[in-house]
């Protein structure tokens, strides 16, 4: 293994597979699908040698309840899929919510709807932010824009999934799956070994053990309204708190631009250098971008200043994310939308072009 | 060992026809496939050239997605079944595939899919790469996370050779950082090439360095000035590097 300071040239989805297993996770289902195979492949051969533990389930289905399962009995697990795969997923996600079980959950997504295509997209964005399981439930979803930053919030999300007893969602589109880049990697933290999961989870189903008279129950069925009900105020208590705690968002001059470019994993990279090209124009662009898209960080766009026409959502979907910028701006200001989707990425000049269109209406 | 080097690339890769690129996943296989396809078709030694690319497991960065800038150079570009189908999710190859390696008056450069697994492919086409005119070369780059050490990177090419029934038979030595290459990380690789032949009894052909982020006028590269092939970095898109 490398050093913790040797830059070493990753491929995003080997990348995000050593940051999880450096990161402590010592359990991996999964199900291979495009554009993220690489991941079972990675674990299939290295944790085994790790002493963890790679099981390719029978589908989606099959992995993310074998997630619940090592989870409820204190395994720390990651899981992997794309699109369609974490689709078949949202019913355990619910499950895993409100038992509040544990887990790190990586979308390297593509395009839709329906099986789609195998090249990226960001249409899966009301998916993880919104849920598609049942109930009132919420996961936190941080959408890094460089395997760098996927490497370093995977890692970190295997103690946020477990302090807050929640399943955590890492949002990528195939492209950062795909792409490499120099990375370091951080120290390889221990694995919790099966005798210790009772110190470290005391909730989780251990067993008797010594004790005869403790026994743990992790479960999600309450039979009985009001103790449902108090139960789904205990977990929003929790939310709530996480909304505070997990909200991360970084700008670039929204203060005194001409234009705000509001954009989140690729499409923010893009947007950067379409900023250049913009300010070769006489337009001054600034941009948001959020890497928590749950909780979303509405409080940001208060910063936008009095010079700024228009905000425009960048991405690549018939425009969800949008939803969410209009919220935060309100009503201050037009917002508008700039996409590619189906798997289409639009060129730094192509969001450009577009914006400075959107500038030219707005003004 | 430049000298060494160089008369390799004379006596091996001018004189046959076909040019196997194969090598670790992500080693930039392609990235050099198609630099060294456009240097050739440059040559004007054949009345044809053709960029076969074979490979079949990566979905993203393929040499087809080059398909016109490397027509516009000579090149026909040859590999998924339909001209512009490269999302497919089960990619199929194309009968013309055998078109370029069938004619004796075209010069090929194979583009393989990456480890043993994407080259496992080139066993269709096997009865075309006899020895008296193919060159297997494998790209290795000492920064990559699986083959970073001369051992790892000698077992790649090892599972490559038992995978399709073909002896590599030189080196490109690919060592580098994206955009952080310096021109320390192209020695380093140099150097681990070296030990590499050495271990395998084959030469190191060439030592790419990424155009625009590698001076080669820097003197620390003279040593290599033999080998040292300027890579132009045609697949990445430029906002990747923000």
């Amino acid at each position: 293994m490398a050093n913790g300071n040797d830059k070493v040239l990753l491929k995003g989805n080997e990348a995000f597979a050593e940051a999880a297993i450096r990161g402590g996770l010592r359990f991996y289902f999964g199900y291979p699908i495009t554009p993220q195979s690489e991941i079972p492949e990675f674990m299939s051969r290295e944790l085994p040698k790790r002493g963890g533990v790679f099981l390719q389930a029978e589908s989606e289905l099959g992995a993310i309840n074998m997630a619940y399962g090592a989870g409820a009995a204190g395994g720390a697990v990651f899981i992997s899929s794309s699109s369609p795969g974490i689709a078949l997923m949202q019913e355990g996600m619910s499950f895993l919510c409100s038992a509040e079980v544990p887990l790190v959950a990586l979308n390297v997504s593509r395009g839709g709807p329906g099986i789609g295509g195998i090249q990226p997209g960001q249409a899966d964005y009301f998916q993880v932010t919104r849920g598609g399981g049942n109930g009132d439930y919420k996961i936190p979803v941080f959408a890094p824009a460089s395997i760098q930053e996927a490497i370093d919030l995977i890692y970190e999300s295997a103690e946020l999934a477990a302090y807050w007893r929640n399943p955590i969602m890492i949002f990528v589109d195939g492209i950062i799956g795909q792409m490499m880049e120099p990375v370091t990697l951080p120290e390889q933290r221990p694995f919790t070994e099966t005798s210790k999961i009772r110190d470290a989870k005391p909730w989780a189903i251990t067993g008797y053990g010594d004790d005869d008279t403790k026994k743990n129950v992790v479960k999600s069925l309450r039979m009985q309204p009001d103790d449902l009900e108090r139960h789904v105020e205990y977990l929003f208590e929790k939310y709530r708190r996480a909304e505070k705690e997990l909200c991360r968002v970084e700008t670039q001059d929204i203060e005194d631009a001409d234009i705000v470019l509001v954009a989140f994993g690729t499409v923010a990279r893009i947007a950067r250098e379409a900023i250049e090209i913009l300010a070769t124009r006489g337009i001054k662009a600034g941009l948001v971008r959020p890497i928590s898209l749950w909780p979303f960080p509405y409080d940001v766009f208060d910063k936008i200043g009095s010079r700024t026409k228009a905000v425009i959502s960048a991405e690549l979907s018939m425009g969800q994310m949008i939803e969410d910028v209009r919220i935060g701006v309100g009503k201050r200001l037009p917002v508008r939308l700039i996409n590619r989707t189906g798997g289409m990425i639009p060129t730094s000049l192509d969001l450009a072009d577009s914006a400075e269109k959107i500038y030219k209406e707005v003004n | 060992m430049n000298k060494r080097g160089f008369f390799i690339v004379k006596a091996v890769i001018q004189i046959k026809r076909i040019t196997i690129i194969t090598g670790h996943y992500g080693s930039g296989k392609t990235e050099f496939a198609v630099n060294f396809a456009l240097g050739e078709a440059g040559k004007r030694e054949y009345a044809k050239h053709a960029l076969c690319d074979l490979d079949i497991v990566n979905p993203y960065f393929r040499s087809r997605e080059k398909r016109l800038m490397l027509e516009e150079h000579g090149i026909s570009v040859f590999g998924s079944s339909e001209q512009d189908e490269i999302t497919a999710e089960i990619p199929a190859l194309g009968a013309n595939v055998r078109g370029p390696l069938e004619n004796a008056e075209c010069r090929v450069i194979v583009d393989a899919g990456g480890n043993d697994s994407g080259a496992l492919v080139l066993n269709q086409f096997r009865k075309y790469f006899t020895p008296e005119q193919t060159d297997v070369l494998a790209v290795v780059n000492f920064s990559r996370y699986e083959t970073r050490t001369v051992a790892d990177a000698a077992e790649q090419i090892a599972m490559i050779e038992r995978a399709t029934g073909l002896a590599v038979g030189g080196l490109v030595g690919n060592t580098h950082l994206l955009r952080e290459t310096t021109a320390e990380t192209v020695l380093r690789g140099h150097d681990l090439a070296l030990q590499l032949g050495e271990k395998l009894g084959i030469p190191l052909l060439y030592d790419c360095y990424p155009v625009g982020v590698v001076d080669p006028a820097y003197p620390q590269c003279a040593p290599l000035r033999d080998t040292l092939f300027p890579l132009n970095l045609y697949l990445r898109p430029t906002w990747l590097d923000r």
